[in-house]
């Protein structure tokens, strides 16, 4: 398929600034190798970390002034825009506070598409099976009745007052919790959870997802961290803690079937718990949102 | 020949050994580009599902084959063994699952050695001639890169030479069977099992065991053959696999929160078993007289429509894994209005009767550190079925047994099977029994939860022993037989259905049940006296006049639900929301 027909078909996609690459991962002059909607893309970072990105293949010769990809530096990452974009990058205001630990914790491969990975990453209720002893430990199963809210103006979905029963919620945790969270969708392809920070009861500690959709069945997730944490002394463990929960996560994101995101009703069944989802999901119907997912039937 | 796959959809093939399907495991098979989850539960049954949980599309293959139960490794979702109805969802455990959210099934006949399904409609498992009445012994099964009318042609030019048993000449019977057999008379038959477009298994079967010298040499002839097959194979043009279908829920189940269930439809059961099980308690078994029961979840009961035109409502007292089978316990009341007289006298083995599907008002939370089930006479029925799912799964329960006497105690052998966990309490008087039940609730503890069923002032003094000690009206959990308070249904006033935007009147002398039935609102219901719960409907505002015993004094207070077979209103005008 063309690039030009592809943008067409998946317009929303096309003009919305995604995530390519973790800057931290990368060698000044060396050049990488990535797909972005299915597109191939190279790009490289020089020695004062300004990235280039550009098209390959037959449609695209480097060096070409056309090749050239719309690149932006955000938290870390090198985002991109294949299309025209109609908004920037959202703001999460916390990356600016000084006492911030910030890291790219890992950034893996997934098959599956964008919005099952941030469909996961909006849920609680898989915490005592897929992350037990960790993010949650049977029998405290419940998810409390929470808050969905779908802001129009701000196209943003937020999620608040949910509660979850945690034996281990962060690295400097050190016994079980009600682990307050906040949940906030402002990217089709990226979700930002805020949870109490276990050193500062005021503050919240800030993990985001951002989903690099290489195709519409293979992803990238990066895992953004922007936490309050003075005990742990290694980066490499809080990486690992984190690293840990993504790959208990992988293998169920592997075996959901079919792995777009059926936007019809009927296609699954949701629950009350899963308030988040049913609002995501309706969010990416009004949006027309079609690259990873399975429309409505007709 | 597979002339296309909706004609094969609906024929039998096998599908996997009867020996894959090994104690608590869950077998991956693919049938026509269809994945399957295969799994033999505890007794026996081999379950054949769609591999895809219906909450969330993961693979069941992944899940945990729990004897009973398989559940879902996202979310923990359990469903049943025969009828992969949901028994429970972890998030909302004090919730029990609708009946209706139930996972796609396929018929299953394990025959011959193997386990055989068909995706679609389709005619009875035909038998094979060449095997009936031997001793099958399944061989290995060898897949092949091929689609199966190919394998199944170069099966039947096939001549399999083994050295032990000399040469196999072929004869090909019906359309899809490749019967090969020795000058000893040994005869072996081949299935091909179309698993993708172009992918097959060749399940073969032998009529008497074979030693393991032989089975080597046949492995090896299997091995060549396949190589032979793939190597012809790479001249056939590209194959698509075929897309599977991704059976669609029901359109109520797709929308939230979840919605009424209407509908009485009735189920015919055969009395199977009618014993004499304690002084005044007979157990009566019920088998379908066709198809398959569903699922019972623990608590839950059932209504049986007797002979003599009575509805009575009693608690399945079945466990995890008691399937196809709801099993009653019934007291004979001296005071019988004719429910548990028929039962007792009338009703004998053999018999036909009418019952609903199981309604679970009374469902069991499993995220208790600790339950505590409290039963009085033949209270015990909803708490065996409740203790027996805990005792499945081992978590920590006490169940706390007051009778009459010793001859009074029910169910002897299955509560045995309970273990250390049964404590039973013979022959206190009332003071006694308070002073128990104040000893039993000593430690209230906000993880704990307690289930109570009996007799009315057993009751209300279990319920009065665990306010007293401090516990949290939330984790007291009941169910009364009947609503001993006297009805007062004097008032008259408005109800508004907020969903159907109705505005109806009831009289003095009408429940807003029989309200909403005339004017054609199918609301299910059960015991029609406020006790069951099954007739709850939402209150979004007004006053209610709670006549009911099934809402505890704060769901009362918080004003909103309702039982609309008895309670009414206080202001002039409920919205209900139906």
């Amino acid at each position: 398929m063309l690039s030009s027909q592809k943008s067409e078909m998946y317009p929303i996609a096309y003009n919305t600034w995604h995530v390519i690459s973790a800057t931290d991962d990368l060698v000044p002059g060396k050049v990488e190798q990535t797909y972005l909607l299915g597109e191939p893309l190279q790009f490289v970072i020089d020695d004062t970390g300004k990235p280039t990105v550009w098209r390959v293949g037959p449609q695209a010769e480097p060096k070409n002034a056309r090749a050239y990809v719309n690149t932006q530096l955000r938290y870390g990452y090198i985002w991109c825009v294949l299309g025209e974009p109609t908004k920037g990058i959202f703001e999460i205001p916390e990356y600016s506070e000084p006492d911030r630990r910030i890291m790219n914790a890992l950034s893996v491969g997934i098959n599956t598409s964008p919005p099952r990975a941030v469909e996961n990453f909006l849920d609680m209720a898989h915490f005592p099976f897929v992350h037990d002893g960790i993010l949650g430990e049977e029998p405290h199963t419940e998810v409390v009745e929470y808050q969905v809210d779908y802001n129009e103006e701000a196209g943003e979905i937020w999620a608040t007052d949910c509660k979850f029963y945690q034996p281990k919620a962060a690295m400097a945790s050190t016994e079980g919790v009600m682990a307050d969270y906040i949940y906030r969708v402002p990217h089709p392809f990226c979700a930002v959870l805020y949870k109490s920070s276990p050193e500062d009861l005021e503050r919240m500690d800030v993990i985001s997802v951002f989903v690099t959709p290489l195709d519409e069945e293979h992803i990238k997730a990066h895992l953004a961290i922007c936490i309050l944490d003075t005990t742990t002394e290694f980066d490499k463990d809080i990486r690992l803690f984190q690293q840990t929960i993504l790959g208990q996560d992988k293998p169920i994101l592997e075996n959901q079937m079919p792995r777009k995101l059926p936007l019809d009703v009927r296609a699954e069944t949701p629950i009350r718990a899963d308030k988040s989802s049913i609002i995501y999901r309706r969010y990416l119907r009004d949006i027309g949102l079609r690259f990873g997912t399975i429309p409505e039937a007709t | 020949m597979i002339s296309s796959t909706q004609t094969a959809r609906a024929q039998w093939y096998p599908i996997a050994a009867s020996a894959d399907l090994v104690p608590r495991h869950v077998f991956d098979g693919m049938l026509l580009g269809q994945e399957l989850a295969v799994w033999r539960a505890d007794d026996g049954f081999a379950n054949i599902w769609e591999n895809r949980c219906l909450h969330r599309g993961v693979r069941l293959t992944i899940g945990l084959n729990q004897g009973s139960e398989l559940q879902c490794q996202y979310h923990g979702w359990r469903y049943a063994n025969r009828t992969a109805s949901c028994s429970y969802i972890p998030a909302h455990p004090a919730n029990a699952p609708s009946r209706t959210v139930c996972n796609k099934t396929y018929p299953v006949v394990e025959k011959y050695g193997l386990v055989w399904s068909l995706l679609d409609q389709g005619p009875t498992f035909p038998e094979v001639a060449a095997l009936e009445g031997s001793d099958c012994t399944p061989i290995r099964a060898i897949p092949i890169n091929a689609p199966s009318e190919f394998v199944l042609t170069d099966l039947s030019n096939e001549v399999l030479n083994i050295s032990d048993l000399g040469m196999f000449t072929v004869q090909v019977s019906w359309d899809e069977t490749v019967v090969m057999t020795t000058d000893t008379g040994l005869t072996m038959v081949f299935f091909a099992q179309p698993v993708d477009a172009a992918r097959t298994i060749i399940r073969g079967v032998s009529t008497a065991p074979i030693n393991g010298t032989v089975l080597r040499q046949l492995n090896h002839a299997l091995n060549r053959l396949r190589r032979r097959i793939e190597e012809d194979a790479k001249n056939i043009p590209q194959i698509d696999p075929i897309e599977p279908i991704h059976s669609s829920v029901r359109a109520e189940l797709g929308t939230m929160p979840d919605q009424l269930e209407t509908g009485e439809a009735s189920l015919r059961v055969v009395v199977k078993e009618k014993i004499i099980i304690a002084e005044d308690v007979a157990q009566f078994s019920l088998t379908p007289l066709v198809g398959q029961l569903p699922t019972a979840q623990a608590g839950a009961h059932i209504d049986v429509h007797l002979p003599n035109g009575l509805t009575r409502q009693y608690s399945v007292t079945n466990g995890p894994g008691e399937s196809d089978i709801y099993t009653i316990g019934v007291k004979k009341e001296s005071q019988s209005k004719g429910g548990s007289e028929t039962l007792h006298n009338t009703v004998q083995v053999g018999d036909l009767l009418s019952v609903s599907p199981p309604r679970n008002n009374f469902p069991l939370r499993r995220d208790a550190t600790k339950s505590i089930f409290v039963a009085g006479g033949i209270g015990i029925t909803p708490l065996l079925s409740m203790a027996k799912t805990l005792h499945s799964q081992s978590l920590a329960f006490e169940l706390h047994y007051f009778v009459r006497s010793e001859d009074h105690v029910a169910f002897r052998t299955q509560l045995d099977a309970l273990g250390a966990s049964v404590i039973l309490q013979i022959g206190l008087s009332p003071n006694e029994t308070s002073g128990q039940l104040g000893a039993i609730y000593s430690k209230p503890d906000s993880t704990h939860h307690t289930y109570i069923c009996g007799p009315g002032p057993m009751l209300d003094a279990a319920r009065a022993a665990a306010a007293d000690a401090g516990w949290n009206e939330a984790n007291v959990h009941f169910e009364y037989f009947k609503n001993t308070n006297k009805i007062d249904d004097s008032s008259s006033f408005e109800i508004s259905l907020a969903r159907s935007a109705k505005t109806l009147r009831v009289e003095a002398g009408k429940t807003v049940l029989e309200v909403l039935r005339e004017n054609g609102v199918n609301l299910m219901s059960s015991c029609g006296q406020g006790a069951c719960g099954t007739c709850k409907v939402a209150v979004i505002d007004g006053e209610v006049d709670h006549q009911d015993v099934h809402l505890s004094a704060s769901e009362k207070s918080q004003n909103s639900h309702m039982m609309t077979c008895v309670s009414r209103a206080k202001s002039k005008r409920l919205i209900l929301d139906i």
